[in-house]
């Protein structure tokens, strides 16, 4: 259990390095996907099949096709890699990427510091997690449907491409 | 299991959100972005199952599913952000996107 635990975790840590250096960004949705199933074994492993499924469905299956298709309406060609190429340069990721590893470090630090009691090792299975979702957490399940909605209604009015209204006499005549 | 493994799981949470906030930090495009802060929310999601899971409780999950709800929310948003910022200023650099009229 702990040797896949290891495993699963440097696969994770590597391809979202990946996923943060690429120029593609097809390139980098791949590794993203490999990234989450990655993540959805380290869930298993911590005892919640659950939040795997889900996982699985819901960020590799919906959030990057939805990120795909948007891509493909936004038609970028073979320019926007050597753009991305040209953005990418060294003298602008080490100054964060400094900053955040050193962030981390003190992170690293407390977390191992610290006394934690062990995990029990007890799987918690669908059935605990609906009971509590709807029993004690109803009012956030109902939240969450208003988010949704939100977030419809919100696509919807953004996505919507507005014609250009221009008066008729400021357009410029034709010659 | 032993406790080696909230320990790890958390810093696997915290290594992966690091990743994260230095890919919104280093990277120009729009898109980019966006997916950096979806790596960011996973870990947060990953934090909440390792809690869950030390304690045996279900909280962690109901709080993962949450988490995913609002991934779910905010990321259409932000796609038609994008949409309409590629529509309007034909590029997908976040400097371009320095002014309020657009």
């Amino acid at each position: 259990m702990q040797v896949t635990f290891y495993i699963a975790a440097g696969v994770a840590i590597l391809s979202t390095i990946m996923v943060i250096t690429r120029f593609n960004i097809i390139h980098a949705l791949l590794y993203l996907v490999v990234s989450f199933m990655a993540l959805a074994v380290v869930f298993y492993i911590m005892g919640a099949p659950f939040a795997a499924a889900l996982e699985v469905i819901v960020y590799a299956g919906a959030i990057v096709v939805l990120i795909i298709f948007v891509i493909m309406m936004l038609n970028l060609k073979s320019e926007a890699v050597a753009q991305e190429k040209k953005w990418l340069t060294p003298e602008v990721y080490v100054g964060p990427a400094i900053l955040c590893i050193i962030l981390l470090a003190e992170l690293i630090y407390t977390i191992g510091v610290g006394n934690t009691v062990g995990i029990t090792g007890q799987i918690v299975d669908v059935k605990e997690v609906g009971q509590s979702l709807y029993g004690e957490y109803i009012l956030g399940v109902e939240l969450s449907g208003m988010l949704l909605m939100s977030g419809i209604v919100g696509a919807y009015h953004l996505g919507r491409q507005k014609k250009k209204v221009v008066h008729r006499f400021l357009e410029k005549p034709e010659e | 299991m032993s406790e080696l493994q909230a320990t790890s799981g958390l810093l696997l949470a915290g290594t992966l959100f690091m990743l994260g906030l230095i890919g919104v930090l280093i990277r120009r495009n729009i898109i980019f972005m966006l997916v950096s802060v979806e790596i960011m929310l996973n870990a947060a999601g990953l934090a909440f199952i390792v809690a869950g899971s030390k304690w045996a409780q279900p909280d962690g999950q109901v709080m993962f599913i949450f988490i995913l709800t609002m991934a779910a929310a905010e990321v259409s948003v932000g796609l038609a952000l994008i949409l309409q910022i590629h529509h309007q200023l034909k590029t997908l650099d976040s400097d371009a996107a320095n002014t309020m009229k657009g």
